[in-house]
């Protein structure tokens, strides 16, 4: 008996990472998946667009025209967004922070092109906030000075009783947890609703459900790109402190 | 005690419907948020563009407690980690 049926009418609605090819790797078996494929065709595209804006960059013209403009408009735009959050610290993240905005934005709107979003799988969104985290604790030991950071990890009691320091250490660790999973939830959430109406409606769901796709592809994918990269940069930006 | 495997499937169904529930929560929350937005606009049109990305920035947030509820109900019904 197939107990998918308690799931939908249909066999059709498919929203599971698939393995297609396995490997051994130390006596454990790897699966390339449908992530990979997806992941390695954004970042094809991203290269691909990179080399063109590079290009177009060199033998640029005083009056932008064109591709130029575009490229132009993404780097003044992504720089204002950090500038505005991270004050005179900005400079050093202008890289870091435009390109994940371009990884993450790129990879939730692929679902229009008819990729799984690679964002739609944990794996993939869970490094990202790792990567967070690092930088967040880099940059505190890097401007903080310990004594500081002690203060600050028992925080609401004196420093001498370090009653709250697991509770912080908690809440520290919870920061890179809750950031993946609202990337992952929201998009996949997105591709478990497109799938359902495309896979349940079947010939019903014909042309309109681009307006779906508006909200659940572009809308919300655009706006969970940017609360990550806003969340990340407000986070360095409170460990860095207010000195540097 | 042995439970059957279709017992256990629609207690599944039943605690992923009751995991959405954690929905309401941020639902009132970003009303609140959007609401205050409004009235924020409303007093200081100038503001607005800062408004709408801080509304939406705390809206994000807020919304997290509702996809913990979201995440549950797919777990119990897609990976079916009791059966």
């Amino acid at each position: 008996m197939n107990f998918g049926i308690l799931l939908s009418g249909s066999s059709d609605v498919d929203v599971m990472v698939h393995g297609l090819v396995s490997y051994q790797l130390f006596g454990q078996t790897v699966w390339i998946t449908t992530t990979h494929v997806s992941l390695l065709l954004v970042v094809l595209i991203l290269c691909g667009f990179s080399i063109a804006a590079g290009h177009a960059m060199k033998k640029g013209t005083e009056v932008p025209g064109g591709f130029q403009n575009v490229v132009e408009l993404i780097v003044e735009k992504l720089g204002g967004m950090v500038d505005s959050t991270m004050g005179n610290s900005a400079p050093r993240f202008y890289n870091y922070i435009g390109t994940i905005f371009i990884f993450i934005l790129f990879s939730n709107i692929s679902g229009l092109l008819g990729l799984r979003p690679p964002t739609a799988d944990y794996g993939v969104t869970f490094p990202l906030g790792v990567l967070t985290f690092i930088l967040i604790h880099f940059n505190q030991f890097k401007y903080q000075k310990p004594g500081d950071i002690w203060k600050d990890m028992c925080s609401p009691l004196p420093p001498w009783l370090p009653i709250w320091f697991p509770i912080n250490v908690i809440s520290e660790i919870a920061v890179p947890i809750s950031l993946s999973l609202r990337l992952f939830a929201n998009i996949l959430s997105g591709t478990i609703m497109m799938a359902l109406i495309y896979g349940l409606l079947g010939v019903i769901a014909t042309a309109w459900p681009a307006a779906l796709h508006v909200y659940f592809d572009l809308f919300s994918g655009a706006i969970q790109t940017y609360v990550f990269c806003m969340l990340t940069m407000t986070y360095i930006k409170n460990a860095i402190g207010d000195e540097a | 005690m042995e439970f059957n495997q279709n017992f256990i499937l629609g207690c599944s169904a039943i605690g992923a419907g009751l995991a959405v529930i954690a929905g309401i929560g941020p639902g009132v929350g970003q009303g609140i948020a959007a609401g205050h937005a409004a009235g924020a606009v409303g007093r200081n049109p100038g503001a607005k563009s800062d408004i709408t990305s801080t509304m939406l920035l705390g809206q994000a947030v807020a919304e997290t407690t509702g996809l913990y509820g979201l995440l549950v109900a797919i777990l119990l019904l897609f990976v079916k980690p009791l059966v």
